[in-house]
């Protein structure tokens, strides 16, 4: 590309040769900067999810390549149990893990907007969780969920609070609750964090304001904070539901789907049923089958876009 | 919000906390809190605030101590207090360095990560200029498709470009993460640095223009060096995410010498129904420390880019 580039030389003004003119023609330029990334995004983004929605289609095998055989996957995964105790518990643990990161998310954010010491090591430290890779805070949960030597047992037992050990990833509404919780724990910060910056955006003097106008701390908390707040709301929500709802890693350290799969997400399922079940157009149905919940998603967070225009006033 | 870079967004709350807080008149990151009593305050804010922040450190403080016990103090809570190491042992350290491919994982997360990092660099920096700046025809198209590619997740993505991968041959190589890794980090840096692009004023660029300037000079003597913090706060997210990366590294890889740390920590460190806890944590530690000393010198971009990210 470096070579590309003429001198450019005072003379060159006059003599505006076809070179020159495509050097300054910003939709030739344009194509030649947009190279790189949309010959990336295009062979190993674009084509695939094409390549997905076909492959949906047809009963590859791995090293098999497979024929189209139209709808037949989904028909047959409309009468698996097992797929639609997958689509259950993807959404059960999205919805709930989503609430709950969100209002813990939003509470630990207003705590951290308050006048506090140390608030940038307090903000650096909250944020920790989401930095570590998740496998591995998922292999430290997995110790922590232990069937013998679980530390959260051993503390309720001490307390005189349970008389047996919890078995966490043992029993399906257990292993519900543990990796929803570990999911929890690792979206926290990523709420709070951005909810955070929302909120330093929010002048004082508003809620002087209301302050003088007689406005109780939930009053101006429901008519001060979370009118300004709702456009990054939506914006974090539609991120988190999205991450969420795709979960993949988590699963597959602590449960891989188990117990009588009762943690199983659609991603696990499509990974089980694809790369170690060798049925890549099964697995690949059961992706596809992801699509239409991501696409309303998606929509969410573009009218979420949409209203933050509108306040303020019509800029981009 | 939309006024401010990613970076700028972030600078009152690091502001505040500097010497210029004392003064209430002009400070407004006090607020009102001063009206609240000190012992309201203890309930409200700091009680819950301890409690966040032990929930939160908690699972690494567990990883920390699990590393340094040995196998007798690990397994035994009636003559060991769980909470604390005796005698500490680097047993598990050591067997984690010289009895597994652990180190070899590490190198391999290296290489991938910060190859990947920089293809995508590139690639989003030029984009970046060429939609926020160059302004082609249907730019704010191509910059809408880029926002919707960072929300295509790897988990919808894995088996077809596992057959893609086959098919080219790179399985079981290092290409077939490094080419794919881009994927989701092309569309997070892009959309970063079109923000970083937006904040840089144009008068700038015109300057250089009427002095006769190509695009390819602006960018490289004009826009990159203004652009460097923006082009940290991606670099290092970039990192981060690669070094995240499990799916693909899962599906890809198949032999233990080419495995990244993720991956080679949850299927070759597990064997059969014996956890040797101490060795896993081990494991998850030492995988965790690079992320976390990079992110300790880098707080504040990386507050930036993911705020950035998302308020853009």
């Amino acid at each position: 590309m470096v070579a590309e580039i003429p001198s450019v030389t005072a003379d060159s003004a006059y003599r505006m040769s076809l070179w020159s003119r495509l050097m300054t023609d910003r939709n030739f330029l344009g194509f030649w900067f947009m190279l790189p990334a949309a010959a990336v995004l295009i062979l190993f983004l674009a084509w695939p999810l094409v390549l997905g929605i076909w492959l949906s289609m047809t009963d590859t095998t791995i090293g098999r390549p497979g024929v189209f055989i139209g709808l037949e996957n989904f028909d047959w995964l409309s009468d698996d149990p097992v797929f639609w105790l997958a689509v259950f518990n993807t959404f059960l643990y999205t919805t709930v893990a989503s609430i709950v990161k969100f209002l813990l998310g939003l509470w630990l954010a207003l705590l951290l907007n308050k006048h506090l010491p140390f608030k940038a090591l307090l903000r650096a430290i909250v944020l920790l969780p989401w930095i570590v890779p998740t496998v591995l805070s998922a292999i430290a949960f997995w110790w922590i969920y232990d069937a013998q030597f679980s530390i959260i047992s051993w503390v309720l037992l001490k307390f005189g609070w349970i008389t047996a050990n919890v078995n966490f990833l043992g029993d399906p509404d257990n292993a519900r609750a543990s990796v929803i919780a570990a999911n929890v724990w690792r979206g926290i910060p990523f709420v709070a964090i951005t909810l955070l910056a929302g909120l330093q955006t929010i002048s004082p003097s508003l809620h002087e304001a209301a302050t003088i106008d007689g406005a109780s701390g939930w009053q101006r908390f429901r008519y001060v904070t979370m009118p300004l707040l709702t456009p990054i709301i939506a914006v974090v929500m539609t991120f988190s539901v999205l991450f969420t709802f795709t979960d993949f890693q988590l699963i597959y350290v602590l449960t891989r789907g188990g117990p009588l799969n009762a943690t199983h997400l659609m991603a696990t399922l499509s990974f089980q049923r694809a790369i170690p079940g060798g049925q890549l157009g099964e697995g690949a149905a059961i992706a596809v089958a992801m699509i239409p919940f991501l696409l309303a998603a998606i929509l969410f967070s573009y009218f979420g876009l949409q209203r933050r225009k509108w306040q303020q006033g019509g800029r981009d | 919000m939309t006024d401010a870079t990613p970076q700028r967004a972030t600078e009152p709350g690091v502001a505040r906390d500097g010497p210029a807080r004392r003064g209430r008149g002009g400070d407004e990151g006090e607020g009102m809190d001063y009206l609240v009593s000190l012992p309201r305050r203890v309930v409200t804010v700091y009680l819950p605030l301890l409690v966040f922040l032990f929930v939160l450190l908690f699972p690494f403080y567990w990883m920390v101590i699990t590393t340094f016990k040995s196998n007798e103090e690990l397994y035994d809570f009636k003559d060991f207090s769980p909470f604390w190491v005796v005698h500490p042992t680097l047993h598990n350290l050591h067997k984690l360095f010289f009895e597994t491919h652990y180190p070899i994982w590490l190198w391999n997360t290296m290489v991938v990560s910060v190859v990947a990092t920089f293809l995508s660099l590139f690639c989003a920096v030029c984009a970046g200029y060429a939609i926020e700046r160059l302004r082609f025809k249907g730019s704010r198209l191509v910059g809408m498709a880029i926002f919707l590619a960072y929300l295509v997740p790897p988990s919808i993505l894995f088996i077809p470009l596992s057959t893609m991968v086959f098919s080219y041959g790179l399985f079981d190589s290092k290409f077939a993460l490094i080419l794919t890794y881009p994927t989701f980090l092309i569309p997070f840096c892009t959309w970063l640095l079109m923000g970083y692009f937006r904040s840089i004023p144009y008068e700038l660029e015109e300057c250089a223009l009427i002095d006769g300037a190509t695009r390819l000079q602006i960018l490289v003597k004009i826009i990159l060096p203004l652009a460097v913090p923006g082009l940290i706060s991606a670099g290092i997210f970039a990192f981060t995410l690669s070094w995240n990366e499990f799916i693909y590294a899962l599906t890809f890889i198949s032999s233990t010498t080419n495995k990244t740390v993720p991956v080679g920590v949850v299927t070759e460190l597990v064997e059969g129904d014996v956890y040797h806890w101490g060795s896993l944590m081990a494991g998850a530690l030492m995988g965790s420390l690079p992320v976390a000393v990079l992110y300790s010198f880098f707080v504040e971009y990386y507050v930036s880019s993911m705020t950035g990210a998302v308020k853009e």
